[in-house]
C-alpha cells in the first residue's frame, strides 16, 4: 500500500551548536578583564587588541571550567589540551584567526539529560538523553555596529573564554531542542560555569537541521540556522525550518545546502550564504601555546568540586523529601534556591520538607519576584522558614496567620516567634473561650445544624468560619471540630 | 674623527662608566655623532630618538652618581631591531604597513635592558617583518656592510649587524628565525648569538616564524654578548613558549668553563657551494681548537639537505597568519581606495606589504591549505623532528659543533634580489638550528682575500649558552679578529 506522501510522512534530524562564555575573570589568553556592558573598547589590552608582537597565555580558569563541563556531561577528557589556530578575515577577529581547538577537543562524547514537555505543567515529561559529540574550548570575537557610513567595532568581548559544544545530530523535533538548551542551561549555571545569559550573548545557538522520509538511515541534506538568540527563537526557529524542508520535499523541490538566518520577530528566515562559499581556515597547531597535560590528580580535584546534576537532585529531592514534581521542578533549576531548600528542610527537621518546600516554592519566591530581589538577598533565611513550620505543626499557629507571619517577615527580616507574640496570633487552645464562641456560632445559624444534623458533613464548616471570625484566627481548627461537634451531638 | 669611544666594547665602556671616566650622556653622544658621521652610508637605523636617548643617558648617570647604577650595561647604548616593542618608539618592522606605528608597550626584552639601565637606541634597519638575508627588503632603505658599502650587510637584522660593526653601538638586539643574527654577525665580522628558543621571552618582538623566532645580542666580543644576553634571558610569564630554567653568570662562567672540549664537525656543512675562503678560515679554527686539546670528531647529521625546504614551509605557514592581523582595520596602513571590510583587506595589504612578504605569505597560506596540509606541514614538521634527533644524537658524542656560519662572505647589493632561492640558500647553514631549537653563536674567525669577515659557527647543546659562550670567548681571545674595525 502506498500512502500519498503528507507531513507526517517525514522525521526531523537536528544537531545543535551551542557556543557558551565562560564565567571567568579574565579573558581565554591575556589577564584583561571579562565582563558584558562596558563602555566600548575598555575590556581591551595590547594582546586583545592583536598588537604586534603579543603573545596569548592560557586562562587556567578556563580550562578549568570546560573540564568540568565534560567531567559533569560523561565526556572523555583528553590528556592534552592542545590549541589550533583557525585562520579567517573579519574585522570583529583581531588577529584573524581565533585560538581554538580543531583535531583534539579537550571533551569527547559524553551527553545531556533532558526534559520533554509534560502533559501539563504539573505533570513531568519524558526525559532523554542527547549525546554529544565534542565540546572544545575558543575565543569570542568582537562585535560589530553597522552604522550607515562606516561600522564601529567594540572588542570587549574579544577574547572572552568560549566553548562550544556540539551534540549528535540526534534531536528530533523543536521542543527537544528547547529542552535541550534548558537543561544544558540548568546544569551551566548550578555549576558555576556560565550564567548563560542568552540576551547578553552568554550563550548562542546554531542548529543544523535536515529531514529524512520516516524510518529512512540516510541523512537529508542539512541546513544550518544562525542567529537563534533566545531559546524560544530556537524552538521557533527549528520548527519554522522542519516546515519549510517538508513543504519544499512535499513540492516536489531539493533541499540546498545552506545557511540560513531566523529572524524572531517575524518568524522567518532567509539564506546567507550556500556551501559553495564555505571557508577553508587552514587549522594547524598554534605556536604560541604549548600543550596542557590534564593528569589524574588534577581532574580529581575538579570532580570534587563539581554540584549535583539538576535531574540527579530532581530525583533525589522526591525520594528524599517526597517532594512533588510541581515543587521540585522549581527548586531544581536554581541552585541557590535548592540548597537554600535543604538548609531549611535540614533546620526544621523531619516530616517538614513538604511544609518547606511549599513555603520556599510558593510563598518565598512571590515575595522575591515582587521584591525584585535574589534569594541571596532574601531577609527571609532558612531559619526563618523553619520556625514557621514548626510553629504551624505545633498548633501554635493557624496556617492563615502564618500568612501574615510571612509576609511581616519578608519585609523586616524579624523573627516569626516574636511577630507571633508581639501580634498575639497565638491560637486559642482555651476550651472554655471557645466553647463561647462555638455556641454562638451554632446559635446564629438554624438552617446549618438542620442541614449537619441531616447528614450534611460540610455544613460544619459554616460554623467553624464564624468561630474563626469571632476568634480572629487565634482558635485551634483541630480544637474547633472537636467543640463543635461535641456541642452539635449534644443539642 | 671617530670619538675614541667608538669601537670600545661595552665591558671597557662599563668599566669607564663605573670609574666616572665617562658619563652615559657623554657616550651616547659619542654614539650619535658616529651615527651621523656614518649612517649616510651605512642606512643602519631606520630612526634615532636624540632626546630619548639623552634623557635615558642623564638618568644613567644620575642613578650612578645616586649609587644606584644598576649593573655592567647601565648607561651603555644598545641598538633594537625595528621588530622589537619598546613603548613609545616606532616599530615599522622595515614595512609600509607599520609605517606610522608606535608601541604603546614594551617587548619583555627591551624592559629586561630597561631594568639592566641599558640605553635604547634607536630602531635599526631589517628585511621586512624579518624576511630576508640582506636587509634589502627593507620598505625604507638598504643597509651597508660597513666593510663595503657596495656590499649587503647580511639580513634580516642587518641595521643591528652595520650599527655594531660601524661602531654607532657597542651592542645591539636582533631576531634569528633562520640565521638573521648569525649571518649578519658573519657577513659584517662581529658576534652573534642565537640562543636557544625559549630562553628569551618572544614577548614583544613582531612573529615572523612562532616556532622559530628568537631574540639575541650583536656584539664585539663574546663578553658583551654575554653581558647583554644576561639582561634578557629567563622565563616571563606573557610567553607560554619561554622556558623555566636556571639562569647563570654568562660573563663569569667565560673564565670558569675551559676546554678542552669535544667538538663536531658535520660533514654536510662543508660541501659544494662553501666559498673556499670560508671553508679556509673554518677549518684554521678548528685547527686551533684541536691543537687547544680539544677532540674534533666528525659527525653527521643527516637530514641537513632537508632543512631549507622544511624552514620555507614551516616558517611561511606560520607567517601566513601571523601578519594576518596586518590588516588595514586597526593600527595598520589602510588604503585610502578601500570602501568596504573586504577592500580594505586587499588594498591595504597590496599596498602595505613587499614582495618578499607576499611571497611567502602566499607560500605559507598554500602549503596550510586544505588538502595539501599533511604533504606539505605535517610533513616538515616531522623532517623537523628528524633534524632536532640529530643535533641530540650528535651531542651525545660532542659538545658542541663548529660549522661555516655563512656559505659566501657579504655579497654586492642587487646579486641575489632577481633569484629568491638563491637568497633562501644564505641561511644554509643557520636554518637547521632553528628547526632545532639550538643555540648558536657567530665569532670572527678571519677575513676573505678581499678583506670581507667571515664568521665560525659554533652550535651548542640546548639551553646550555654558558658552554658554548666559553667555547667562543676561548677562540676570540686567542684570535685578533675581533679588534679588526672597518674604515669609514
Amino acid at each position: 500500500m502506498v500512502n500519498n506522501p503528507s507531513p507526517s510522512s517525514y522525521e526531523a534530524v537536528i544537531g545543535l551548536e551551542v557556543h557558551v562564555q565562560l564565567k571567568t575573570r579574565s579573558k581565554m589568553f591575556t589577564r584583561v578583564a571579562t565582563g558584558f556592558g562596558a563602555p566600548p573598547n575598555t575590556l581591551t589590552d595590547p594582546v586583545v587588541l592583536a598588537l604586534p608582537g603579543t603573545l596569548p597565555v592560557m586562562n587556567k580558569e578556563a580550562l578549568d571550567k570546560i573540564i568540568q563541563t565534560g567531567l559533569l556531561l560523561g565526556c572523555e577528557i583528553a590528556p592534552v589540551c592542545k590549541w589550533d589556530r583557525k585562520n579567517y578575515f573579519y574585522p570583529d577577529s583581531p588577529k584573524n584567526y581565533q585560538i581554538s581547538q580543531y583535531d583534539q577537543p579537550i571533551c569527547l562524547r559524553g551527553s545531556v539529560e533532558i526534559e520533554l514537555p509534560g502533559a501539563a505543567r504539573n505533570i513531568m515529561g519524558e526525559h532523554v538523553t542527547i549525546p554529544l559529540t565534542r565540546i572544545h574550548l575558543e575565543e569570542d570575537v568582537g562585535k560589530l555596529n553597522h552604522g550607515v557610513a562606516e561600522s564601529l567595532i567594540d572588542y570587549n568581548r574579544a577574547g572572552t573564554p568560549l566553548m562550544e559544544l556540539v551534540t549528535d545530530p540526534a534531536l528530533k523535533s523543536a521542543d527537544e531542542a528547547f529542552a535541550f538548551l534548558t537543561a544544558l542551561r540548568m546544569i551551566l549555571v548550578a555549576a558555576g560555569i556560565s550564567d548563560c545569559d542568552m540576551e547578553k550573548g552568554q550563550m548562542r545557538c546554531d542548529a543544523n537541521i535536515s529531514i529524512r522520509p520516516v524510518g529512512a538511515e540516510k541523512l537529508g541534506t542539512k541546513v544550518e540556522l544562525k542567529n537563534l538568540n533566545s531559546i524560544s527563537f530556537v524552538r521557533d526557529g527549528i520548527a519554522h525550518e522542519i516546515q519549510r524542508q517538508t513543504a519544499v520535499v512535499l513540492g516536489g523541490g531539493t533541499i540546498r545546502q545552506e545557511t540560513r538566518d531566523f529572524d524572531g520577530q517575524t518568524g522567518t528566515s532567509q539564506s546567507l550564504r550556500s556551501k559553495e562559499m564555505a571557508h577553508d581556515y587552514r587549522y594547524f597547531p598554534d605556536p604560541d601555546l604549548m600543550p596542557v597535560k590534564v593528569d589524574e590528580v588534577w581532574k580529581t580535584q575538579l570532580r570534587a568540586g563539581l554540584p549535583e546534576l539538576p535531574f540527579a537532585k530532581q530525583r533525589r529531592f522526591y525520594a528524599e523529601y517526597q517532594l512533588p514534581y510541581t515543587i521540585t521542578s522549581v527548586l531544581v533549576p536554581d541552585r541557590a534556591l535548592s540548597d537554600y531548600f535543604e538548609e531549611t528542610a535540614k533546620l526544621a527537621g523531619a516530616g517538614r520538607a513538604q511544609a518547606v518546600g511549599n513555603w520556599i516554592a510558593n510563598d518565598l519566591l512571590r515575595e522575591l519576584g515582587a521584591a525584585g530581589l535574589e534569594i541571596a538577598a532574601a531577609k527571609v533565611r532558612p531559619a526563618h522558614i523553619a520556625a514557621l513550620v514548626a510553629l504551624v505543626d505545633a498548633g501554635t499557629i493557624s496556617s492563615s496567620s502564618a500568612k501574615e507571619v510571612f509576609a511581616e517577615m519578608a519585609q523586616s527580616g524579624e523573627l516569626p516567634e516574636a511577630i507571633v507574640e508581639r501580634r498575639g496570633l497565638r491560637q486559642s487552645t482555651d476550651t472554655g473561650e471557645l466553647e463561647v464562641w462555638c455556641r454562638e456560632a451554632i446559635a446564629g445559624n438554624a438552617k446549618a445544624v438542620a442541614e449537619f444534623k441531616a447528614g450534611n458533613e460540610k455544613a460544619i464548616n459554616s460554623f467553624k468560619g464564624a468561630v474563626m471570625k469571632a476568634g480572629k484566627g487565634k482558635a485551634n481548627p483541630k480544637l474547633v471540630d472537636e467543640v463543635l461537634r461535641k456541642l452539635l451531638a449534644e443539642g | 674623527m671617530s670619538s675614541a669611544l667608538v669601537f670600545q666594547t661595552a665591558a671597557a665602556l662599563s668599566d669607564q662608566l663605573g670609574a666616572r671616566k665617562v658619563s652615559a650622556v657623554e657616550l651616547a653622544q659619542a654614539c650619535l655623532a658616529q651615527v651621523r658621521a656614518t649612517d649616510d652610508r651605512i642606512h643602519a637605523f631606520l630612526s634615532v630618538d636624540e632626546a630619548d636617548i639623552l634623557a635615558q643617558a642623564g638618568a644613567a648617570d644620575a642613578r650612578r652618581a645616586a649609587g644606584q647604577a644598576r649593573g655592567p650595561l647601565d648607561g651603555v647604548p644598545v641598538g633594537l631591531k625595528d621588530v622589537i616593542a619598546v613603548r613609545g618608539q616606532p616599530l615599522t618592522c622595515g614595512s609600509r604597513m607599520l609605517e606610522k606605528f608606535v608601541s604603546p608597550y614594551d617587548a619583555t626584552a627591551a624592559i629586561g635592558l630597561k631594568n639592566a639601565g641599558a640605553v635604547l637606541f634607536g630602531r635599526a634597519n631589517m628585511d621586512e617583518f624579518a624576511m630576508g638575508s640582506s636587509t634589502e627588503n627593507s620598505a625604507f632603505q638598504t643597509t651597508s656592510n660597513p666593510w663595503d658599502v657596495t656590499r649587503i650587510p647580511g639580513g634580516s637584522s642587518g641595521g643591528s649587524a652595520a650599527a655594531v660593526a660601524a661602531g654607532q653601538v657597542p651592542v645591539s638586539l636582533g631576531s634569528d628565525t633562520g640565521g638573521s643574527i648569525r649571518q649578519p654577525a658573519a657577513l659584517c665580522g662581529i658576534v652573534g648569538l642565537k640562543p636557544t628558543y625559549g630562553l628569551i621571552s618572544r614577548y614583544g618582538l613582531v612573529a615572523y616564524a612562532s616556532s622559530l623566532d628568537q631574540i639575541g645580542p650583536f656584539a664585539h666580543t663574546v663578553e658583551d654578548a654575554a653581558l647583554v644576553l644576561q639582561a634578557i634571558a629567563g622565563h616571563d610569564v606573557n610567553d607560554s613558549t619561554s622556558f623555566r630554567t636556571e639562569i647563570p653568570d654568562y660573563r663569569a662562567e667565560l673564565a670558569k668553563r675551559r676546554g678542552p672540549w669535544r667538538l663536531g664537525v658535520p660533514k654536510e656543512y662543508f660541501g659544494a657551494g662553501l666559498a673556499p675562503e670560508v671553508r679556509a678560515s673554518v677549518e684554521k679554527a678548528i685547527a686551533w681548537y684541536r691543537a687547544q686539546g680539544c677532540e674534533i670528531r666528525e659527525v653527521s647529521l643527516p637530514h641537513t639537505e632537508y632543512a631549507v625546504a622544511a624552514y620555507y614551509i614551516i616558517a611561511t605557514a606560520e607567517a601566513s597568519s601571523n601578519l594576518a592581523r596586518f590588516d588595514g582595520i586597526r593600527y595598520t596602513h589602510r588604503s585610502p581606495k578601500a570602501t568596504d571590510a573586504v577592500d580594505i583587506y586587499h588594498h591595504s595589504r597590496a599596498e602595505g606589504f613587499g614582495s618578499e612578504v607576499k611571497r611567502r605569505i602566499i607560500l605559507g597560506t598554500y602549503v596550510l591549505s586544505s588538502g595539501y596540509y599533511d604533504a606539505y606541514y605535517g610533513r616538515a614538521q616531522k623532517v623537523r623532528t628528524l633534524i632536532r634527533q640529530d643535533f641530540l644524537n650528535a651531542f651525545r658524542e660532542v659538545d658542541a659543533l663548529l660549522t661555516p656560519t655563512s656559505p659566501t662572505v657579504a655579497f654586492k647589493k642587487g646579486e641575489k634580489t632577481a633569484n629568491p632561492l638563491e637568497m633562501y640558500l644564505a641561511d644554509i647553514f643557520t636554518i637547521s638550528l632553528n628547526l632545532a631549537g639550538l643555540p648558536g653563536v657567530s665569532v670572527p674567525c678571519g677575513f676573505s682575500p678581499e678583506g670581507l669577515p667571515i664568521g665560525l659557527q659554533i652550535v651548542g647543546r640546548p639551553f646550555q649558552e654558558a658552554d658554548l659562550l666559553a667555547i667562543a670567548h676561548a677562540y676570540e681571545q686567542a684570535h685578533d679578529f675581533h679588534t679588526k674595525h672597518p674604515v669609514l
